[in-house]
C-alpha cells in the first residue's frame, strides 16, 4: 500500500514536471471556461458552446488531411486546433445564419448545426482511417478526450492559450458586462456592441478548441456551462458569479486531471464534468442565494409571518366589535379560513413573541407589544382599503381581499404615501375605521 | 459502383431509422424542444451502460426498457431543475446530458471488460453492418435492425395517428389543449417517451449522430417548406428516406474520386440531410432566401420603375408645352432621380420594352400608356400629401417622403377613398395641380 500511497501523493503535489503541467493547464482552462460560460449562460446560449464543440470534428479531420496531403504526418496539434477553430466558427456563423435568414428558432439551428457538422466530421474520419500515410490514431482521441496522455508541449500550449483568455476575460470585463445585460443601451451609449460580441465568440470557441484535448468535444460544454450554472446560486452579482464559477471550473479541472492521473483508466472528462456536477447538486440545495433550501425556508418563514399578522389583525378587530375583553380562540375561528389547531399553533406563536398572554380562564389577551403590532397592520389594511376604494374605483365589499394580502408587504415608505395620498396624519389618525361591515357573518372576509 | 444486396438492407435500415426520428422529431421542431433530442440521445448512455453490466449482452428487452427509462428521466430531470433551482432551459438541459453522458462513459469504460462494447459504436452506430445479424420471419431472412426500427416506425405511426389532434393541439398551444380537456403534460411526457423509445431502438444500429440528426433535420425542412402540420410530417418523411438513399449512395460513390474505398454510411446520411436542408432553406417556395430576394427585387423594381415613370411625368409638367410631350434628356432624369447608371439603363430598356415610355432623338417621353400609369401615381401622391396635411398633422416638410412611400402601395379603391377624405381638391399643399381620376374624361 504504501506504493500506492506515495504514487499519489507523487500526483497530487505535482511533483512530476510533465503531470505538473498537464494538471495546472486542466486547472487553468476549468477557470477559463467558468469565466467565459458566465457569460454565456447569463446570456442564454448555453448550448451554443455545444453545437460549436460538435462542429469543430469536421475542422480536425480536414486538418489532418490537409497535412497529410502536404507531406506532413498531421499530427502537429497546433494545426488540428486551427483546423477545429476554424470550422467552429463556421458552426457559430451558420447558428447565427439559420437564425437570421430562416424562421426556425433558436433550438433549431443550433440542433441542426450540431448534428450536421459532427455528421460530416464523422464521415470525413471514416476517410481519414483509410489514409495509409500519416498516424489517424490520435484523432479520436478529440471526442473523449484524455488529460492523463498528454504530451507536456502540448499542455503548455493549453496553459498558456487558457491564461491568455483568463487575461482576456479580466481586460474586457467591463464590456462583456455591459454587453451581457443591456445590449442597447450599450450600443446607445457607443460601445461598439458587435465587435464586444465577436470577441466574446472567439473566446468561447478558444476554450472549446483548447479543451477538445483534456475533456473531448462532448463534453466541453459542460465545463462552459455547469460551473456558471451552480455560481447563480450563490451570489446576484456578475463579478463574484464569475470568480466563483472560475473557481469550480478550476478545482474540477484540478481533481478530474488528478485523479485520472492516478487512475488512467478513469477518463478525465467525465471525472471533471461529475466533480462539476456534483457542485451544482450542492448548489442547488444549499446555495445561499438562490438555493431551493433558501428559498424554501424564506418561503416558511414569510408564512408563519403572515399568519401571524392574520392572527392579530383577528384579534384586534375583534377587540373593536366586542370590547377589551379577553377573548377565546373560538371568537376567532370564525373570521379567517382557519382550522381550531391552526388558530391554536398560531396563538402560542404570538405568545412566544409576547404579543397575546393567556389569561386563568383559557382565554386570551393582546399584549401592549401585541396591540402595536396589531394596530399596524390593521391600519395597513384599511389605508389600502381606503386607497382602493378612492383612486381605483373598487367597491368597499370587495377592497378586502386585495388589501389583505398588500397588508404584510407595506414598507414604511409606501404607508406614508399612502397617508398623504389618503390626506391622514400619521398617528394622529390612529386606525381609520373599517370601510365595510366586519364580523364573523361578513362572509367577504374570507 | 456495385451494388450488392445487402446495400438494399444497409438503405432501408437507414430510412425505418430515419422515418422513426423524423415523425415525433415534427414536434420537437414544433414545441422548440429540439435540443431535448440531442439530449435524450446522449443521456440514453448511462442506462444502455447499466443494461449491459446487468445482462452482459447488448440486445435485450432491459436494455431497451433502461435506456428509453433514463432518457425520459432526461427531460424530467432537466425540467425540474429549470423550475425548481431556477436555471434557464438551455443550461438546465446541458446540466443534466452532460451529467448523465459523464457517468454513461466511466460506467462503459468499466463495461467494456465484460461485454464488447465501446463508446464508439454508440456514436456512430454500426449500420453497415446492420444486414448480417438477420432473423428469420415467415421464411425470409430479415436483419434484426430492420425490424426493431420498423417496428418502432409502425409504434410512432400508430400514437401519431391516433392522437393527431391532441399532439397538435398541446404543441401549437398547451392553454387551448388544457381548457379543451387534453393533458398537455402527459401528452409532453408521451413524446419524450416516444423520443426515448426510438433513440433507444435505432442508436445501436445507425449510432446516435444520425438518431440526433434526423430529429431535427427533417422536422426542419417540413416546418420552411410548408405551413400545415401534415404536409410538414409527410415532407419530413420523404427527406428522411432521401437521406437514407443518397447518403449510402454518396457514402460509396464519392471517396473512390478521392482515391478512398468508402466512409461511413451514418455520417453521410447525416451530410445528405444537411445539403437538403440548405436547399430547402435557399429555394424554398415561401420562405427561401433567393424565392424571397427575388420577390424583393421585383418590388424594388417595381417601385423603382414607379418613381422614374412619375418624375417623367413632373418634368414634362414642368416643361411649357403641354400638348406635345416633351422629351427629356436621360442625364437630366439621372440627375432628378439620383440612379446609378446601370440600373438607370436597366429600367429605362425595361420600360421601353413595355411601351411606356418612347426614345427619340432628344431623349425619352411617355407613351400615352405610360402617362396615364404616372398620372395615376402622381395622383395618388398629392392625394396622400393632402390627406396628411388635414389629418395626421405631418409637418409641410415632411409630406412628400411620406407620400412617396405610401404612393406604390395603395390600391384604386384606397385612391378613391382619400379623394373622398379629402374632398377631393383640386391642388396639394404645395399648391400642385392633383391630376384628375383616369376614366374622367375632363382632363
Amino acid at each position: 500500500m504504501p506504493e500506492l500511497w506515495e504514487d499519489m501523493l507523487r500526483t497530487l503535489s505535482l511533483r512530476d514536471h510533465n503531470t505538473r503541467v498537464v494538471v495546472l493547464g486542466v486547472s487553468m482552462l476549468g477557470l477559463a471556461a467558468g469565466l467565459v460560460g458566465t457569460f454565456m449562460v447569463l446570456r442564454k446560449r448555453a448550448l451554443l458552446t455545444d453545437a460549436v464543440s460538435h462542429a469543430t470534428l469536421p475542422g480536425i479531420a480536414a486538418a489532418f488531411m490537409l497535412m497529410v496531403a502536404f507531406g506532413g504526418s498531421g499530427r502537429s496539434l497546433s494545426g488540428l486546433l486551427l483546423g477545429a477553430a476554424v470550422f467552429g466558427v463556421l458552426g457559430m456563423l451558420g447558428v447565427q445564419a439559420i437564425r437570421k435568414y430562416t424562421r426556425l428558432k433558436d433550438d433549431v439551428a443550433l440542433g441542426i448545426v450540431l448534428s450536421v457538422f459532427f455528421g460530416l466530421g464523422v464521415a470525413m474520419l471514416g476517410l481519414v482511417q483509410e489514409m495509409r500515410q500519416g498516424h489517424a490514431a490520435g484523432i479520436d482521441r478529440f471526442i473523449y478526450g484524455q488529460a492523463a496522455t498528454m504530451l507536456g508541449a502540448d499542455a503548455m500550449t493549453m496553459l498558456v492559450m487558457a491564461s491568455i483568455v483568463v487575461a482576456a476575460c479580466a481586460l474586457l470585463f467591463k464590456e462583456f458586462t455591459l454587453v451581457c445585460f443591456d445590449e442597447q443601451y450599450a450600443g446607445a451609449q457607443g460601445w461598439p456592441v458587435g465587435m464586444i460580441d465577436v470577441v466574446m465568440m472567439g473566446l468561447v470557441v478558444a476554450v472549446t478548441v483548447i479543451g477538445l484535448q483534456a475533456v473531448g468535444l462532448i463534453l466541453v460544454v459542460a465545463m462552459l456551462i455547469v460551473p456558471p450554472a451552480a455560481a447563480r446560486f450563490w451570489t446576484d452579482n456578475l463579478l463574484r458569479m464569475g470568480l466563483v464559477a472560475g473557481v469550480i471550473g478550476l478545482v474540477s479541472g484540478y481533481l478530474g486531471a488528478t485523479v485520472s492521473g492516478m487512475a488512467p483508466r478513469l477518463p478525465t472528462g467525465p471525472i471533471i464534468v461529475l466533480v462539476a456536477t456534483g457542485v451544482f447538486v450542492v448548489s442547488l440545495l444549499a446555495g445561499t442565494r438562490r438555493g431551493v433550501l433558501v428559498r424554501a425556508w424564506r418561503h416558511v418563514q414569510s408564512v408563519r409571518r403572515t399568519g401571524l399578522q392574520h392572527l392579530m389583525r383577528a384579534a384586534f378587530e375583534h377587540a373593536e366589535l366586542a370590547g377589551d375583553e379577553p377573548f377565546a380562540a373560538d371568537d376567532l375561528l370564525d373570521r379567517r379560513s382557519w382550522s381550531k389547531r391552526e388558530l391554536s399553533r398560531l396563538l402560542r406563536r404570538a405568545q412566544r413573541y409576547g404579543w397575546v398572554v393567556p389569561t386563568s380562564d383559557d382565554r386570551w389577551r393582546l399584549s401592549d407589544a401585541g396591540r402595536r403590532e396589531a394596530r399596524r397592520v390593521v391600519r395597513n389594511h384599511r389605508l389600502w382599503e381606503l386607497f382602493l376604494i378612492e383612486h381605483a374605483d373598487i367597491a368597499p365589499s370587495h377592497v378586502d381581499r386585495d388589501a389583505d394580502r398588500i397588508e404584510h408587504v407595506l414598507g414604511e415608505a409606501m404607508v406614508e404615501q399612502l397617508e398623504r395620498t389618503l390626506r391622514t396624519r400619521g398617528e394622529a389618525v390612529a386606525v381609520p375605521a373599517s370601510p365595510h361591515r366586519i364580523g364573523g357573518d361578513d362572509k367577504v372576509t374570507r | 459502383m456495385t451494388w450488392y444486396p445487402f446495400d438494399t438492407w444497409i438503405v432501408i435500415v437507414g430510412a425505418l431509422a430515419a422515418l422513426a426520428c423524423a415523425l415525433p422529431g415534427c414536434f420537437l421542431v414544433l414545441r422548440r424542444m429540439s435540443l431535448m433530442g440531442d439530449a435524450i440521445s446522449h443521456a440514453v448512455l448511462p442506462g444502455l451502460a447499466i443494461a449491459f453490466l446487468v445482462t452482459a449482452s447488448r440486445a435485450s428487452w432491459p436494455m431497451f426498457v433502461g435506456a428509453a427509462a433514463v432518457g425520459v428521466l432526461t427531460a424530467i430531470l432537466s425540467g425540474w431543475v429549470e423550475r425548481v433551482g431556477k436555471v434557464e432551459a438551455q443550461a438546465a438541459l446541458g446540466v443534466v446530458f452532460t451529467a448523465l453522458f459523464a457517468v454513461g462513459l466511466i460506467l462503459i469504460r468499466f463495461a467494456a471488460d465484460h461485454v464488447d462494447i465501446d463508446a464508439d459504436c454508440v456514436l456512430y452506430g454500426e449500420i453497415e453492418l446492420a444486414p448480417l445479424r438477420t432473423v428469420s420471419v415467415l421464411g425470409f431472412d430479415i436483419p434484426q435492425p430492420a425490424l426493431v426500427n420498423g417496428g418502432m416506425l409502425l409504434i410512432n405511426v400508430l400514437v401519431i395517428g391516433l392522437l393527431y389532434k391532441e399532439m397538435k393541439i398541446s404543441a401549437f398551444d398547451p392553454q387551448l389543449a388544457t381548457t379543451l380537456g387534453i393533458n398537455a403534460t402527459a401528452m409532453h411526457y408521451l413524446l419524450m417517451g416516444l423520443v426515448a423509445a426510438t433513440v433507444v431502438a435505432a442508436f445501436e444500429s445507425v449510432g446516435s449522430i444520425l438518431v440526433i440528426a434526423m430529429l431535427i433535420v427533417p422536422g426542419a425542412v417540413g416546418h420552411l417548406l410548408s405551413d400545415r402540420l401534415s404536409s410538414m410530417l409527410g415532407i419530413a418523411a420523404v427527406v428522411a428516406v432521401l437521406s437514407a438513399v443518397l447518403g449510402h449512395v454518396g457514402a460509396i460513390t464519392l471517396p473512390p474520386l478521392a482515391g478512398f474505398d468508402d466512409t461511413r454510411t451514418a455520417g453521410m446520411m447525416v451530410v445528405v440531410a444537411g445539403g437538403l436542408f440548405v436547399l430547402a432553406m435557399s429555394f424554398g417556395p415561401r420562405y427561401g432566401l433567393v424565392s424571397r430576394a427575388i420577390t424583393q427585387l421585383g418590388l424594388g423594381l417595381r417601385i423603382a420603375q414607379e418613381d422614374l415613370l412619375a418624375t417623367l411625368y413632373r418634368l414634362e409638367e414642368q416643361g411649357d408645352d403641354r400638348s406635345t410631350p416633351a422629351a427629356i434628356r436621360a442625364d437630366q432624369l439621372r440627375a432628378t432621380l439620383d440612379l446609378d447608371p446601370l440600373r438607370h439603363r436597366l429600367l429605362l430598356r425595361r420600360l421601353h420594352r413595355g411601351q411606356l415610355v418612347t426614345r427619340t432623338d432628344a431623349g425619352y417621353a411617355l407613351t400615352d400608356a405610360g402617362r396615364s400609369l404616372a398620372r395615376d401615381l402622381v395622383r395618388t401622391h398629392r392625394l396622400w400629401e393632402t390627406y396628411l396635411d388635414q389629418y395626421t398633422g405631418t409637418p409641410a416638410d415632411h409630406l412628400h417622403l411620406a407620400a412617396e412611400q405610401l404612393e406604390h402601395a395603395t390600391s384604386p379603391t384606397m385612391q378613391q377613398q382619400l379623394a373622398e377624405r379629402t374632398g377631393s381638391p383640386a391642388t396639394d399643399p404645395q399648391g400642385k395641380t392633383i391630376p384628375s381620376p383616369p376614366n374622367d374624361a375632363s382632363r
